[in-house]
């Protein structure tokens, strides 16, 4: 009996060791980059070197972040794409996916599995001919070309999310709401939406992630200066005409990230959620 | 009959914002590519037929080889690697202990931040004097690699940096494993089955469905490696990490070699394409789906 439970016991603190050897691997860059980020420049090359900096310099961050470029501009450049794309991606998908899920129209099946398959397809087979076609259009140093053909025509990953979600909500409250003379738009703007939160909040969240550390796209149509976003400046200042101050590049860093976690933070729930539901995918 | 009329018309109409898109932003620019693929393309927009020439010219290419090879060799160990780290760490968090939820934000967050601010964090934690890897190897005493300044160890660092971002697909096999049926579980206990024999009859096939999806998605985004390459080594050293996708856009975003790029690009989708469809017909070998056992 003794026995029996001291065995238990090891059983557990095993367990914990193993959980924490992990956390450690997987926190400790994140606490490295926090201690290089409030470090005096002069112990950072240093050997042995020094993991808890001797005294903590706050002043780094303002000088990051408004010593060199001017990071608040990047900052509401990025928060203007990042907006508009959510609001963009949120309000096309659920309405795609809602003709996807709950209306019956020849073709439906068919360009639905064509929606699948853009997952398939690599971004650089497109890539080239949008920039050739969007230099045309004068859409070189605008947002237009990281909005408009990820709003329509991509999303094929939050349609399916949505559409997966849709399929969960019963039919019934449809068919009586068409009963009571709804149209079709109402039942969807006054029925699915609002039984929808936790589901568009998903497609939210990881169009936020997406967009906010987008990089490809910006560094071929975004050549000015003043319309950089944060991902940009960030290698800007990493390959700038400063050099390179690495306690200052960290510190740039975390603050670029911190929105991130802090969304991550708020909303892990909902991230696990959208995961179990867009499990519907396997298969 | 006039309602159903009715309600394709609104299916048609609801659709198009995507379907539009989707002719305008995708088949178009794939049709173009196509073409493209075949021509020489010179600043400002002047396109020339040319046939083949780009494809026999890629072939003969060095860097095209180089950075085929360069991306096989990563696509091969960080998938396969990062799959196994993803249901490891799902079934550590898996267990039945206070406080497991704590450890599960803590390993998700690395997948929280990409692009360009993981690059530059990494950069500094792989820094051969001064960076956090060496640091505590040198604790160990061991001497450290020269990781991204050497090209034996470059695509190694940037597989073990793709490790520690295997959070996000932990997620997905977390959901999984809590998926599988508890019953299962007891009917072996009752058996007399241990868990090394559970975890190979039970809960290894009843996930092999989201190892299926996981495993196509990983290896098309891992095709797709670009941002740490161009951030953290510029391709190098010795052109160690020009992965594919950099010599892409090397080729059509710098030398503005559009056409030469565009039939490199139709290389890497019909790569990518025969990986799936292979992937996809053996399939059934392996992967376990439901619907046989109702």
């Amino acid at each position: 009996m003794r026995r029996k439970s001291s065995r238990r016991y090891i059983l557990i603190l095993l367990k914990y060791l193993l959980l924490i050897t992990g956390a450690v691997f997987f926190l400790l860059p994140f606490l490295f980059m926090l201690s290089m980020s409030l470090s005096d420049p002069h112990d950072l090359f240093q050997i042995p070197i020094k993991i808890i900096p001797r005294r903590l310099i706050w002043s780094n961050y303002r000088e990051a972040w408004v010593g060199y470029y001017p990071f608040n501009l990047f900052l509401k450049n990025t928060i203007l794409i990042t907006a508009i794309f959510i609001i963009g991606q949120v309000s096309v998908c659920s309405l795609v996916a809602y003709s996807f899920a709950r209306l019956k129209w020849r073709g439906r099946n068919f360009l639905f599995t064509v929606l699948l398959s853009t997952l398939m397809l690599p971004a650089q087979v497109v890539i080239i001919p949008q920039f050739i076609y969007f230099s045309k259009w004068g859409w070189i140093n605008t947002y237009y070309p990281l909005l408009i053909p990820w709003i329509f025509g991509r999303g094929a990953f939050p349609i399916f999310l949505l559409r997966q979600f849709y399929m969960t909500i019963p039919l019934e409250l449809d068919e009586a709401a068409k009963i009571d003379g709804a149209s079709y738009f109402q039942i969807y703007y006054k029925i699915l939406l609002p039984l929808s939160k936790p589901a568009l909040g998903v497609v939210a969240i990881n169009g936020f992630m997406f967009q906010w550390n987008n990089f490809f796209e910006p560094l071929i149509y975004i050549n000015d200066k003043t319309k950089f976003t944060l991902a940009l400046a960030l290698r800007m200042f990493q390959a700038g005409e400063f050099g390179t101050y690495w306690h200052l590049l960290m510190a740039a860093s975390v603050l670029v990230a911190l929105p991130c976690f802090v969304i991550f933070f708020l909303f892990q729930k909902y991230l696990v959620e959208g995961t179990i539901i867009s499990g519907g995918l396997k298969g | 009959m006039k309602s159903s009329k009715r309600e394709e018309l609104y299916g048609y109409i609801f659709v198009s914002p995507w379907l539009i898109g989707y002719i305008l932003f995708i088949v178009f620019p794939v049709v173009y590519s196509f073409i493209l693929s075949f021509c020489k393309y010179t600043l400002p927009f002047t396109v020339k037929f040319i046939g083949l020439l780009n494809y026999k010219e890629i072939i003969r290419d060095p860097f095209f080889r180089l950075s085929l090879y360069n991306t096989l060799y990563y696509t091969l160990f960080s998938v396969p690697l990062g799959i196994a780290t993803s249901i490891v760490i799902a079934i550590i968090l898996n267990m039945r202990v206070k406080g497991v939820s704590v450890f599960r934000t803590i390993y998700y967050m690395p997948a929280v931040i990409s692009g360009v601010a993981v690059s530059l964090l990494w950069l500094v934690v792989l820094d051969p004097s001064y960076g956090l890897i060496n640091y505590i190897l040198s604790l160990l005493h061991i001497r450290g690699p020269l990781w991204l300044q050497d090209p034996k160890w470059s695509k190694p660092a940037l597989i073990l940096m793709s490790l520690w971002q295997s959070g996000g697909n932990m997620i997905i096999y977390l959901a999984g494993l809590q998926q599988i049926p508890e019953q299962l579980y007891e009917a072996a206990t009752i058996d007399g089955a241990n868990n090394w024999f559970k975890f190979w009859k039970i809960t290894l096939p009843l996930l092999t469905p989201t190892i299926f999806l996981n495993l196509i998605l990983s290896i098309i985004g891992s095709f797709q490696i670009f941002t740490q390459a161009y951030v953290m080594t510029g391709g190098g050293p010795l052109n160690s990490t020009l992965f594919y996708v950099l010599y892409l856009y090397q080729k059509g975003f710098q030398s503005f070699e559009m056409g030469y790029a565009s039939a490199l690009a139709w290389i890497l989708f019909i790569i990518v394409l025969m990986l799936t469809i292979i992937l996809f017909r053996t399939s059934w070998r392996w992967v376990y789906y439901e619907a046989e056992v109702k």
